[in-house]
Parts: C-alpha cells; sequence; structure tokens
C-alpha cells in the first residue's frame, strides 16, 4: 500500500520542496519532515517526504540508488 | 546482490529443514503482495514455506458501503470527486468510478495537495477527496485537512476511507487465522509508526515480526529473519529495512494524524465489524468530513454474491479456490476488489502467477 | 476576410479560399514533390513492384509536443515503423488533417515541419493528404491519419506461423522511454525531466537486417502496450510460449525511476523507436552485429526464446534474482497509484 521512491532534495521553501531521482524533478511537501534540509535523500509518497533516508543503507537496498552517485557527479549540482 | 540472496535462501533453507513442518509467513502490504510476485520470489522458496497474502491492500479492505457511497457523490453534479488511481476501477454494486465518470467530474490526484488545489480553483463546486490507504497515506489527508482549515477553504472535504493495520493483524490473530506463524511487515507504514509499533504482536501473540522493504532483496532477507526466529523458537521484533525505518517513526506525522482523526469501529471486507480499526475526522474538523457533510452513514454494503473476497483477504483460501477466479471474476471484468486492485491478491495471482 | 489568420478557422476546412490557402501556404512548401504538388484527386506513383505492403494509422497524442518530437514526427516514423517490420522499404504516405477550430498556425506549421523532416531523414514523401476542421472541442487541437506503402523487400516471408521452439527474441533497445515521456508532459500528472521519447524511423536498420540475414520470422514495432502487449500477441498468434529474461531488457535509470514513482510497468509503456524480433537461432549473432553498428540498434540484446508450452501458452519472465513470473497482456491504461 506504499509506493515510495527515495528522492534527494534540491530546492526547498518553507516546506515546499523539489526533490530530484535520476533527473526526474517532482514538488514534494517537507511538512512531515520539519527537519528535513536541502540535499537530504527523503522518501517520497502521494506528494509528501514521509521518511529520512540513510544513504549508505540506500545504495544496500535499492539497486538504482547506488547509480545515483554516478549520475549527480555528471549532471545539475543541487541548487541553492 | 545476488550473494546476499543467496545467503538468505540458505537460512530459509536451513530452517525449514530444522523445523520440519510447514511454516506459514503473512504479509500485510497489498505494496509486498506485488513484489513478491513481480519477482518471482515464490518460485525461488522451497515448498515448506507459504506466503499468504493478508489484508494489506486499502482498495481491497475496503467495504462495498464505502465504494457506492463514493459513486453515489460522483453523481452528484456540484461535487468534483478527487481520487488516487487506484481506486478508478474499484467495482461497486453498479459501475465504478471509471465507467461513472462521464460527465467529467472524477479527477485523478497524484497527492492529497492535487485535491486541495483542485478546491481552490474551481470555487463552484465541492471537491470530495478519496481518502484512503494506511498510516502511509493517512498523514497526508490530515496535513490537506489542516491547511484547508486554516485557509478556510470551505468547499473541501474528505471521505476517510483511512485503516489501521495493527487492530487487523490482531483480528487475524483472534479469530480468523490462528495458522500464521509469523508476520512480514509493512516497510512504509513502518516509517510513519515505527518498527517498534509491532511489540504488541510479539509479545501478546508470540509471533516473529520483521519489517521489510519492498526490493527483492529486502523481501528475501525479511523471510530469511522470519525463518531464523523460529528455528531458534525465539520470536522477535525485528527490521532489514535500515534505510528508512526506525523505532519510533515519524513523530511530526504521527503527530498530525492524531490531531486530525481519531480511531473508531469500522467496516472491513473480509473481516467484518473491527474495533478502532478506522480512522474518523474529529468533530473541530466536521466541515472537512464528507459524511457529516453530506448526511452519509458508513455502513457495511452487500458483498456480490459469490465474490470471496473476505475469505482470500484473511489469507484463508487462495485465489484459485474462489469459484469466480479467472472465469467471471478477471482483471477485464473484476467482481471484487480483490481482483482490481493492483495490489490485490487475485490480480496479483491472475498478472503474475497461476491461473486455473 | 483576414488574409492572415492567426488560428485555423472552420473555413480552412471548407474546400473553398481559405483551404487553398493553407493547402499551398503552410502544406506543400513542406513536402516538395510532384505528385503532392499536382494537387490531384489522387497520386499517382510507378512501383517498382507489386509486392507491396500498406498501413494505415491515427494519431491523438497528448500532449501535441513533447520532448524528442511530436505528433508530426510521431505520425511519418509510426507509418515508416509499420512498414518497416513488415519487411518492406518505406516509399510514400498520405497525410490526413483533423484540426479543430481555434488551433494556431504557429503550432500547426510546427507539426509540418516536423512531419517533413522526419520524411526526409526517412527517404519517404508524403504525395496526397486532406485537411478538414471541427468546431471547437470536438479534436483535441489535431488529430493526424496517415496511410504508408512499402515495397516488400525480397525473400522476405514473415509469419508467426513460421515461429519455432528455439527461434530467438531480439529486443533493438530500451524500453519505456516515449511512454514515460508522455506521462511526464500529461496534464496533471506531468514532471520536470530529462526523459526523451525515443521516436524514430527504423526502415534502414530494418532493410539492413532483411537484405543480409535469411531466417527472420516476425518482427513487430511494440508501441501501445509495450513489450508485454507485443510478446503476448507473439504467444497468440503464434501459439507458442516464450520466456523471457528481465536482466536482459534494458531500461535507462531515468525511465524505471519515473515509472516507479508513479507505479507504472515499463513492461507495457509505449515505444516509437524500438522492434521486437523472433529470428532463428542461426540468425541471431548476424542480426545482433548489424543492430549494435547501428545508432538506432546500439542497445539491441537478445532478451528470450521460444520454448516448448507446459499446459497453456504464455510469457514467462525470468525474474533479476532467479524467480518466474507470467507477464500478462495489458489492461490498455496505466493509472498513476499510490499502492
Amino acid at each position: 500500500m506504499c509506493l515510495a521512491v527515495p528522492a534527494r532534495i534540491i530546492e526547498l521553501e518553507g516546506d515546499r520542496a523539489v526533490v530530484d531521482a535520476m533527473g526526474n524533478r517532482w514538488k514534494a511537501k517537507t511538512t512531515l519532515l520539519p527537519d528535513a534540509k536541502l540535499g537530504d535523500v527523503v522518501l517520497v509518497h502521494a506528494g509528501f517526504a514521509i521518511a529520512l533516508v540513510d544513504e549508505e543503507e540506500a545504495k544496500k537496498t535499492w539497486e538504482l540508488f547506488a547509480e545515483i552517485e554516478n549520475f549527480e557527479k555528471t549532471s545539475n549540482k543541487v541548487s541553492g | 546482490m545476488l550473494d546476499r540472496i543467496a545467503k538468505a535462501q540458505h537460512t530459509i533453507d536451513e530452517a525449514c529443514r530444522k523445523l520440519d513442518r510447514q511454516i506459514t509467513v503473512m504479509e500485510v502490504c497489498g505494496t509486498h503482495t506485488v513484489a513478491i510476485f513481480r519477482s518471482g520470489i515464490r518460485s525461488t522458496l522451497p515448498e515448506r514455506l507459504k506466503l499468504l497474502s493478508g489484508p494489506g491492500c486499502p482498495v481491497c479492505v475496503t467495504d462495498q458501503g464505502y465504494i457506492d457511497t463514493v459513486l453515489e457523490l460522483a453523481d452528484r453534479d456540484d461535487c468534483i470527486i478527487a481520487t488516487y488511481g487506484d481506486m478508478i476501477r474499484v467495482p461497486g454494486s453498479d459501475g465504478s468510478l471509471e465507467t461513472r465518470a462521464s460527465n467529467g467530474n472524477v479527477k485523478v490526484v497524484l497527492s492529497s495537495e492535487d485535491a486541495l488545489q483542485l478546491a481552490r480553483e474551481n470555487p463552484g463546486k465541492i471537491i470530495v477527496f478519496i481518502a484512503v490507504g494506511f498510516e502511509t497515506t493517512t498523514p497526508a489527508s490530515a496535513v490537506a485537512v489542516k491547511e484547508a482549515a486554516a485557509e478556510g477553504i470551505a468547499n473541501f472535504c474528505i471521505l476517510s476511507g483511512h485503516k489501521l493495520v495493527l487492530p487487523a493483524m490482531r483480528a487475524l490473530l483472534d479469530g480468523m487465522n490462528d495458522r500464521i506463524d509469523g508476520f512480514l511487515c509493512p516497510g512504509h507504514v513502518s516509517a510513519i509508526i515505527g518498527w517498534g509499533a509491532f511489540a504488541e504482536i510479539v509479545n501478546e501473540y508470540r509471533r516473529p515480526c520483521v519489517v521489510a522493504g519492498f526490493e527483492p532483496v529486502q523481501i528475501i532477507e525479511g523471510l530469511a529473519e522470519i525463518c531464523r526466529q523460529l528455528a531458534a523458537g525465539k520470536p522477535e521484533l525485528a527490521s532489514v529495512y535500515k534505510a528508512v525505518v526506525t523505532e519510533n517513526g515519524n513523530a511530526a506525522a504521527q503527530k498530525i494524524v492524531a490531531e486530525c482523526f481519531e480511531p473508531v469501529d469500522g467496516y472491513w471486507r473480509g473481516l467484518g465489524r473491527i474495533e478502532k480499526s478506522t480512522l474518523a475526522l474529529r468533530e473541530q474538523y466536521g466541515r472537512l468530513d464528507a459524511f457529516r457533510r453530506f448526511g452519509l452513514e458508513d455502513k457495511p454494503g452487500k458483498d456480490n454474491r459469490g465474490c470471496r473476497c473476505g475469505e482470500v483477504l484473511c489469507g484463508l483460501i487462495e485465489p484459485i479456490q474462489c469459484p469466480l477466479f479467472g472465469t467471471r471474476c478477471t482483471v477485464d471484468k473484476p467482481v471484487g476488489p480483490c481482483m482490481v486492485s493492483s495490489e490485490g491478491t487475485c490480480a496479483a495471482w491472475f498478472k503474475y502467477g497461476q491461473r486455473k | 476576410m483576414a488574409t492572415n489568420p492567426e488560428r485555423i478557422l472552420l473555413a480552412h476546412g471548407g474546400g473553398g479560399r481559405l483551404s487553398s490557402q493553407l493547402i499551398r501556404e503552410h502544406i506543400v512548401p513542406k513536402f516538395k514533390n510532384e505528385a503532392l504538388s499536382e494537387l490531384a484527386d489522387s497520386a499517382h506513383l510507378r512501383l517498382p513492384s507489386t509486392d507491396i505492403c500498406f498501413t494505415t494509422d491515427s494519431y491523438v497524442v497528448k500532449p501535441l509536443f513533447f520532448r524528442g518530437g511530436d505528433i508530426g514526427k510521431l505520425a511519418v516514423c509510426g507509418t515508416v515503423n509499420d512498414l518497416a517490420v513488415s519487411g518492406a522499404r518505406p516509399l510514400a504516405l498520405s497525410l490526413a488533417l483533423i484540426i479543430e477550430e481555434g488551433f494556431e498556425f504557429e503550432l500547426l506549421d510546427r507539426i509540418l515541419q516536423s512531419a517533413s523532416e522526419a520524411a526526409q531523414r526517412n527517404h519517404v514523401i508524403v504525395v496526397t493528404g486532406d485537411t478538414k476542421t471541427v468546431e471547437h472541442g470536438s479534436a483535441d487541437g489535431i488529430f493526424l491519419n496517415t496511410a504508408g506503402i512499402g515495397v516488400r523487400l525480397p525473400n522476405v516471408i514473415l509469419g508467426l506461423d513460421k515461429v519455432e521452439v528455439g527461434d530467438k527474441i531480439l529486443l533493438s533497445g530500451t524500453i519505456g522511454d516515449h511512454g514515460m515521456t508522455i506521462v511526464s508532459q500529461r496534464e496533471g500528472i506531468g514532471f520536470e525531466s530529462p526523459l526523451e521519447s525515443d521516436c524514430a524511423g527504423l526502415a534502414e536498420l530494418t532493410c539492413a537486417l532483411f537484405e543480409n540475414v535469411p531466417g527472420i520470422r516476425f518482427m513487430r514495432d511494440p508501441t501501445r502496450g509495450g513489450l508485454a502487449a507485443t510478446l503476448n500477441e507473439i504467444v497468440e498468434g503464434s501459439r507458442r510460449s516464450v520466456e523471457i529474461d528481465e536482466r536482459a531488457i534494458r531500461v535507462r535509470p531515468v525511465v524505471q525511476t519515473a515509472a516507479d514513482m508513479l507505479g507504472f510497468d515499463v513492461l507495457n509503456a509505449a515505444n516509437e523507436g524500438k522492434f521486437v524480433a523472433v529470428v532463428s537461432p542461426d540468425a541471431a549473432d548476424q542480426c545482433l552485429r548489424i543492430c549494435r553498428e547501428h545508432p538506432l540498434g546500439r542497445d539491441a540484446d537478445i532478451i528470450g526464446e521460444i520454448v516448448k508450452t507446459r499446459d497453456v501458452p504464455l510469457v514467462e519472465l525470468k525474474t533479476k534474482i532467479g524467480g518466474r513470473r507470467i507477464v500478462q497482456m495489458p489492461y490498455g491504461r496505466e493509472l498513476p497509484r499510490i499502492c
């Protein structure tokens, strides 16, 4: 009952964020994660960030996540 | 990843050999049901390990009465129904949102925020947000409710069908299916409620509860941990979803849900009435409650004749044992939600596994 | 009367002065060829052979413009591909437009220019067409219809009845690119993304295959319904079973991530620049070699084979973790999910 994908916060103003997953960018709200910061990786579900993601564990959990580091090195940097 | 899988499979094999009997593990998350099928895990497990799909698909356990209520509202000219895509094809007694969408007032949204935005953009209509989902999704509804209240948005309301996982697990163990040896617990529900929430099941019912994510490695490692515990004779609380789940979960999310909702008795398809298992909006948010606003009652509907979704949801029968499965009830012409919902057990069996 | 209107009027489809102006000023100049310039009621063509393939298609894509293409490019490439996978060298197309009243000329010109460029790139000519206009609200902007003819290449015999156990299944590249790009630009559920449609004409590559490799049994482009639909069509038509290896199917990470976020299945997503081929085991290596030397086939791979049917013909997938599951014919509509 829970489709959720890890994505990195690349823009944050108040509780309105833009998250990036492999170049795809979605709007997400961080209302449920008041301590979330720019650059954090969060789990996004139904337009909300619902949990902070531990990046080291993430690499062991999601096959694609391990590729994110490579991707980010060669494309747009985190803005702000 | 493959060697981790091999290691986990070895643990499972060893445990099954040691226990020398059938082991039944239930997962209570529709996303787990689908993930298990899509990754073909069942075909890699020993015969003795039986995986049961429980009432973890929020669409499947949504009572027929609720669905008929949604369809009633969809027929009104003054309403716009905002819903997650999952609900579009669920059949009520007479059609579904898909077949009744001809007057253009059913909108698929990705977020409760989108529904709220629809209310801002359509001042002449009442936006009814179909708020279904377990603990993972409830906080999103709570945020929208609070925002609507703070902004004074008068044309927005939610029809809450939100449900709680733990009461269902208890009901299963108390009454309906005591053959469950352990639970694979939902990873994203746990992100909200914390893995510690399942302590009551471990302590009272002495069953292993292991929280896992949805990647195949997660599921297999979760199953391995359950089997290990069973073989050791020591049921424990554990989580293999270390990337995301903490013991106490998301406090901010829990707080906002508690502010807006209260647990009430509710009807679950197949399980009947379960105490304090459904969330209703608190009285102070009454204006945002579609039930109150339209004078609707949350009553059970009459299930379609012959539909055995209830027994499937409890893990009492497998889809193939339902006489309608694959014949009168197919993915194209579903009779009950178990076949319609993308996460329904019957849909998963039909799409990824066996047919008659 | 406006001499240079900015938007389509109903009169532009009326067969009178405005129609004529539309055709002469906007359409003909973009598709410069003898047959079209005559503006006769039908195009006169002398074909090198009587072994002809003939196809038709309609295009209703929304949004009209997307990363990697637009409805004009899609129409030409789609038609070219239908002929290409039938073992033909595409020659000529018809292009019919049904335009909604109020549609901007600037957009129409862009679409026609796109179609023209696609036609040139794929060595086909648009020899005849038609233009109709409909009332505002009746056509979502613009609909296109095409018909295409091509000449069957010599010694090409294709058919699902030719498929045998042991035959290999070749996929020419990554899947899901077009389908997910469209979703990413669709109103209501769109999002910013580098996703790009794979829209492209495949005739040059397919002709190279048909001309050099005997033993190609069947070919199809997995458009609507994606790879899942095409594989199921192969099973249905041949009454044989298919087994594919998930690890051999290539999906761009950006595509997979977008699909994961929305709950979509990439196997069901449309592709507009790829083909699936069933080839004899002897032909597989050579087919792969030819594909990989062509820009549109660089990611080609053998993804599975035709196997003996156990009890009922179906498509079975060997998953990344070594498990097995069945791939069904998709419903025909993917909805974004939260569960």
